[in-house]
């Protein structure tokens, strides 16, 4: 389906946006630092350099979050084609907002504060260094990429849906049943997925390509995600992981999950 | 030999077509589930495998349960099995036949199933499954049709046989040793996570399996005009008590390590299993059913006087063979999903197109085992 010239018209201002974002020092550089070490060769022929990294890990401060906001997944659920079923059996999610019992169950006793035990927390594939759907996988549709980056071959996964019973974190969805007709509004920019595979967060790997740091960062306006590369002292992440305690979900588990939460 | 199954009694022939009737269905279904993809059954984000990998998880018990007459016949010369050490056989390969089709159909990409072997991904559990479960269908198809033959021609069966049939006895352990592991290995599913997982598969597979084989020998008996003798039922009978009270054993010691550890991972899987979690509570009522079936059964096999007696062993058989089907066909694979990573406590209803698939999975196992049996005892009755 080609798009039509206003869409097209949209699409490229989107883009061209989302190209500049990240080098407005005001908004996601602070962010996300030094956000990677900036690679040599860009992807696109007149796009912006590729961000690289050696280990890409992201840093989420709930409690900048604003009440009731819900930018970041509507962001994501944009860029990626994720469909809406508006039924809770078939549903997909990137990311979503759950509260702290559910996503630190262990953390969460009686007498926290009611600040923190109400807030939301954005939560995504973990991208973990040792994870356990890459693991599991029988066709090596799910792998790791050098840079940390845990991904899906839309076109290899069978659908066997082991990953979904591996991961730790409920971070994996199937796709139940044809997507499309549930997608608002398609951008072509990205791939839509057939019936029968599984998908997640990819940590916007084609954004990183481009030059573009990931959707929801970019699109939230508390700059309560940081985005950068976990091996580079000078990253931002490293400067607010530098601050205090941060959590990370089910550390126990040994599956290195490289997202961290700071609250 | 394959034209014998095509010849028969009245009774024979509609029991088939009845089978072939349910394929027939479960197929329709089936087609249904490819246009429209699995969301057509009950299963969500949450408990993502259902029915069907819980079907499979249980027969592939039920194929490895064959081990259970081959090796006291093979390796310790016990008579009695003799005549029905290929029954077994043949029950193992239609298991393992239904197993491959319930994993087939849960396939939300069957297409793309050749990717299994495109791309062997070795430290991958399911991998390793695939191959032992093709390995030892091609082992017991291979041994008990070339003993079949032998028997037909009234020949000893040919030397080459032998290691292959001693290769699937401890084949026969791995195949559900490692469909026990697609569980056991996970580290963030606390139910699953036990390393008794394989004892406890294996020793409630060599309750289920000899307890289905004996009511498929009562019912040649009556029907088909083949007698296993009542040696091989009543030992069957004594490896189905020692079995099934070692598997009530391992329940009972999972359940000790849970509850008094009290580690919540673990014990709200176990709680939701046997009393149910927040009101979701209709695994829990199955479960109960499947306690006092399993404990009524135990009761009725352990004193000989009852086990001997037709009615009491056909009573606890089926007691034994439907309490482990609701542990493994039901609750094993739904608990470990409840409640999920995110501690909701998501319920599952199988649709009726997905009982329709499974029914048709069973009728087509069903009838490949009567085709086999048929062929069986057409070749006895032929001597």
């Amino acid at each position: 389906m080609a798009p039509t010239r206003r869409e097209f018209l949209k699409m490229t201002g989107f883009s061209a946006a989302g190209l500049v974002l990240p080098f407005l020092p005001s908004l996601a550089s602070a962010q996300a630092g030094t956000a990677g070490t900036v690679g040599s060769s860009p992807a696109v022929p007149g796009g912006l350099p590729a961000l690289k990294a050696k280990r890409w890990a992201m840093t989420i401060e709930p409690r900048k979050c604003r009440p009731d906001c819900t930018d970041c997944i509507a962001a994501c659920h944009l860029e990626h084609n994720v469909p809406d079923f508006k039924n809770p059996k078939d549903d997909i999610r990137w990311i979503s907002l759950e509260k702290i019992g559910h996503v630190f169950p262990a953390e969460a006793h009686p007498r926290i504060p009611e600040l923190i035990a109400e807030l939301p927390l954005p939560i995504l594939c973990n991208h973990c260094a040792n994870p356990t759907c890459v693991r599991v996988c029988p066709t090596q549709a799910t792998f790791k990429r050098a840079d940390g980056i845990v991904m899906m071959d839309y076109h290899r996964c069978i659908g066997c849906r082991f990953c979904m019973a591996a991961c730790p974190y409920g971070s994996r969805s199937m796709n139940y049943r044809d997507p499309r007709p549930f997608i608002g509004k398609i951008n072509p920019a990205f791939p839509t997925r057939a019936k029968g595979v599984v998908e997640k967060c990819n940590f916007c790997e084609e954004r990183l390509a481009r030059g573009v740091l990931p959707a929801c960062v970019i699109a939230c306006k508390d700059k309560a995600l940081g985005f950068g590369d976990l091996e580079d002292p000078r990253s931002g992440i490293r400067s607010i992981l530098d601050k205090g305690l941060s959590l990370r979900r089910r550390p126990e588990l040994g599956t290195l999950p490289q997202v961290y939460y700071i609250l | 030999m394959l034209e014998k199954a095509l010849r028969g009694s009245r009774g024979y022939g509609i029991w088939v077509a009845f089978l072939l009737f349910m394929v027939a269905v479960g197929f329709f279904f089936y087609l249904r589930q490819l246009d429209y993809g699995l969301g057509i059954t009950g299963m969500s984000r949450d408990i993502s495998w259902g029915l069907y990998i819980a079907q499979f998880t249980f027969l592939v018990g039920i194929a490895a349960s064959a081990v259970m007459l081959v090796l006291p016949y093979y390796l310790h010369d016990f008579k009695a099995f003799g005549k029905i050490t290929i029954l077994g056989e043949f029950l193992a390969v239609s298991a393992v036949m239904m197993c491959v089709t319930f994993v087939f159909v849960d396939l939300g990409r069957p297409d793309r199933a050749v990717n299994l072997l495109l791309y062997p991904s070795p430290r991958s559990v399911l991998f390793w499954d695939v191959i032992v479960l093709n390995g030892y269908l091609l082992l017991n198809m291979v041994t008990g049709w070339t003993v079949l033959e032998s028997d037909r021609k009234g020949v000893p069966p040919p030397a080459w046989v032998k290691p292959l049939i001693l290769l699937s006895i401890p084949w026969a352990i791995s195949i559900h040793t490692v469909t026990a592991f697609i569980y056991a290995g996970l580290p963030g599913r606390g139910f699953w996570l036990t390393a008794i997982m394989a004892p406890r598969f294996l020793a409630s597979a060599f309750a289920s399996g000899p307890a289905l084989l004996i009511l498929i020998c009562l019912v040649l008996r009556r029907f088909g005009r083949f007698d296993a003798g009542d040696k091989a039922i009543q030992t069957l009978a004594k490896i189905v008590t020692y079995a099934l009270a070692t598997s009530i054993f391992f329940v009972l010691v999972e359940l000790f390590t849970v509850f008094y550890s009290q580690i919540p991972g673990h014990m709200h899987h176990l709680t939701y299993l046997f009393a149910g979690l927040d009101g979701h509570n209709t695994i829990a009522r199955w479960m109960t059913v499947a306690a006092i079936a399993a404990l009524v059964s135990l009761a009725l096999l352990i004193v000989p006087r009852l086990r001997q007696n037709e009615t009491y062993l056909v009573l606890a058989c089926s007691g034994v063979f439907v309490s482990l089907w609701i542990e493994k066909g039901l609750g094993l694979v739904i608990t470990g999903f409840v409640p999920s990573p995110l501690e909701a406590i998501p319920d599952y209803t199988p649709t009726g197109p997905e009982v329709a698939i499974t029914m048709g999975v069973w009728a087509l196992g069903v009838l490949i085992i009567t085709l086999f049996y048929k062929i069986f005892i057409s070749v006895r009755k032929g001597k």
